[in-house]
């Protein structure tokens, strides 16, 4: 596939959609998404994600404000903005009478490409999304993750510079998810195509996002690198919950040589570590010097959610499956005296 | 890359929408058997009603031929517009939106399942016909025009299911079409001929209802050959109800497709 870098990326000024009955879903979002980034759209069911995305590929038209994607005005230069990008949006929308073959006939020959191009580009991208063996099989027999990557490669038959992927992920297992990860990031590192991804899923956006947006109630509320995000709102946090009741003390004690005290359980002594992370082996280091037994100890790394947490007072929705890659676990047996 | 002509779009959505109805046995079966079956029921129910002073016919199949025509074409309102409401459901109408597809390839190209389908049903309702001993009196080329009348029928019930599918967005709301195309059905001219309807109210309803003259174009091939007047009312009903039905549904698709 030809590089597909561009000079233009997406560039957003207070764009707004209202609806007749309700409030406002998107409410003057501004953002820059540059060309070859990955951009994270994060926030919670109802946000104002898909309704961004309606408008910046040109299905929804703003109530205010503008837009433009690859350069291009999304309410003046619909059918240039259209031509300049692909989307994957939150259902995969799939026939599921036809085959994945016949999907990627009927797409290339929609999309305009010549036809002795379009078998062996129809072709290509099926196996881009190891999709060849099941290419005969109709639709309604594939999985999840099939249909997934399926919709992922019918939105690049025309070799999009900008790819738009609302809930990519959505009800898919963990391996199907991984997958599909592993494609986007491909195709941004390899073909430098711009992705705009919008995700409930922190994981997400924190694994595959070069930078992050968080939207809530139709507002950005925060916007960065997921580190930076996390930098901004504060330090790792250590949890101890000693082996024995009357040993909390001393464990505060201990743990009080490296940071301030933090919210913990009421079994709990939790301090934060200014320095980082890699205080941790000083912490279990420190509590086996003083022979201290304890049952649970874990580091709390400032998370996506803790973000969204002090931007918005809430926690994301949803977000608990999603937060074991912030935290760290020691097994009791690695701190036992 | 340029945009596709609107001839290829037409011919790649219409093949789509062919295989997909083909592979939906479950919306096929009924608007061919079901017909068929309403035909055996009439026929030998209805027979002595060819005994009425002034009844066109000696064969009561014949007469009631005409009807599986109509009532295969009814379903059509039903497979055109479940399959398109199927697709604003599933999001595949806006995959479409999103390349340079121009709307009235798209129109066409739902409406070619149906299409396709009428043709077969034309085949399969002569053929049934002829084996149960009836007689076209227009000969073969009165069969090809059935088939031409009842595709143009067909193309008239299925633009009026994308209408009901583009304005609602509802597979339930088009199914609920269905009942009232039966209706529309039953107070025609069905069972007997207008000038033999006995009840004023009836043969009031069935005179302004349009079906009746959809009926009277098949018949008369049927029955008394090539007749230019019935012939043309139920080609120019179905074909303005076919125009009408798609210029709405082209309003209708601007409106759904807000797409800039």
């Amino acid at each position: 596939m030809p590089q597909t870098t561009s000079t233009h990326g997406i560039e957003v000024e207070g764009l707004v959609r209202e609806f007749k009955k309700g409030p406002r879903a998107v409410d003057g979002i501004d953002l820059q998404v540059a060309p070859g980034e990955i951009y994270g759209f994060l926030g919670p069911n109802g946000a104002g994600k898909s309704t961004t995305v309606l408008m910046l590929t040109t299905l929804l038209p703003p109530t205010a404000g503008t837009a433009r994607v690859a350069g291009y005005d999304v309410v003046r230069e619909g059918p240039q903005v259209r031509a300049s990008i692909g989307a994957a949006l939150q259902e995969a929308a799939l026939d599921p009478f036809l085959t994945g073959r016949e999907h990627m006939r009927l797409q290339t020959a929609l999309q305009g490409l010549p036809k002795a191009e379009r078998t062996p580009r129809g072709e290509e991208l099926l196996g881009r999304v190891g999709l060849l063996e099941a290419a005969d099989r109709k639709v309604k027999g594939y999985s999840g993750g099939m249909k997934r990557r399926l919709d992922l490669g019918l939105a690049l038959v025309h070799r999009p510079r900008i790819l738009f992927l609302d809930e990519p992920t959505t009800g898919l297992d963990p391996q199907s998810r991984t997958a599909l990860w592993d494609d986007v990031a491909r195709l941004s590192a390899d073909d430098g195509v711009t992705v705009f991804l919008t995700t409930q899923y922190l994981e997400e956006a924190d694994v595959l996002a070069d930078r992050v947006g968080i939207i809530d109630d139709g507002r950005l509320v925060a916007e960065g690198t997921p580190a930076a995000l996390k930098a901004e709102i504060g330090q790792p946090t250590v949890e101890v919950v000693p082996a024995e009741e009357g040993d909390r003390e001393r464990v505060a004690q201990v743990l009080a040589r490296f940071g301030e005290s933090a919210p913990s359980v009421p079994e709990a002594v939790a301090v934060r570590l200014p320095r980082g992370e890699g205080e941790l082996a000083d912490v279990v280091r420190a509590l086996d010097g003083e022979d201290l037994r304890v049952s649970h100890l874990q580091l709390h790394a400032p998370s996506l959610d803790d973000v969204f947490l002090a931007k918005t007072g809430r926690s994301l929705e949803g977000a608990g499956a999603d937060e074991v890659v912030e935290e760290e676990e020691v097994a009791p047996e690695a701190v036992r005296a | 890359m340029n945009a596709p002509s609107v001839l290829t779009q037409v011919g790649h959505l219409a093949r789509r929408s062919i295989t997909r109805t083909l592979r939906q046995p479950a919306l096929i079966v009924p608007g061919l058997a079901f017909p068929l079956f309403l035909l055996a029921i009439n026929s030998g129910g209805l027979d002595a009603a060819t005994d009425l002073p002034g009844f066109p016919t000696p064969s009561y199949v014949t007469f009631a031929l005409a009807i599986t025509f109509v009532q295969a074409a009814i379903f059509a309102t039903n497979i055109a517009g479940t399959n398109l409401a199927e697709d604003i459901r599933t999001g595949f109408l806006d995959r479409l939106a999103l390349t340079p597809m121009r709307g009235v390839a798209l129109l066409s190209g739902q409406l070619a399942g149906v299409l396709a389908l009428g043709v077969f049903q034309g085949i399969v309702y002569i053929a049934i016909g002829l084996a149960a001993g009836v007689t076209i009196e227009a000969g073969v080329g009165g069969a090809v025009v059935m088939i031409a009348l009842s595709v143009t029928i067909a193309g008239a019930f299925g633009a009026i299911g994308l209408l009901a599918a583009l304005r609602t967005g509802s597979g339930e709301a088009v199914q609920g079409l269905f009942p009232l195309m039966f209706a529309l059905l039953f107070l025609s001219a069905l069972s007997l001929p207008l000038e033999l309807i006995e009840h004023e109210w009836f043969r009031t309803i069935a005179t302004y209802n349009p079906v009746t003259y959809l009926l009277q174009g098949l018949r008369s091939l049927l029955i008394f050959g090539w007749q230019a007047g019935p012939l043309l009312e139920a080609f120019a009903i179905a074909a303005g109800a076919f125009g009408l039905a798609i210029t709405a549904s082209a309003v209708a698709l601007r409106r759904r497709l807000v797409r800039t």
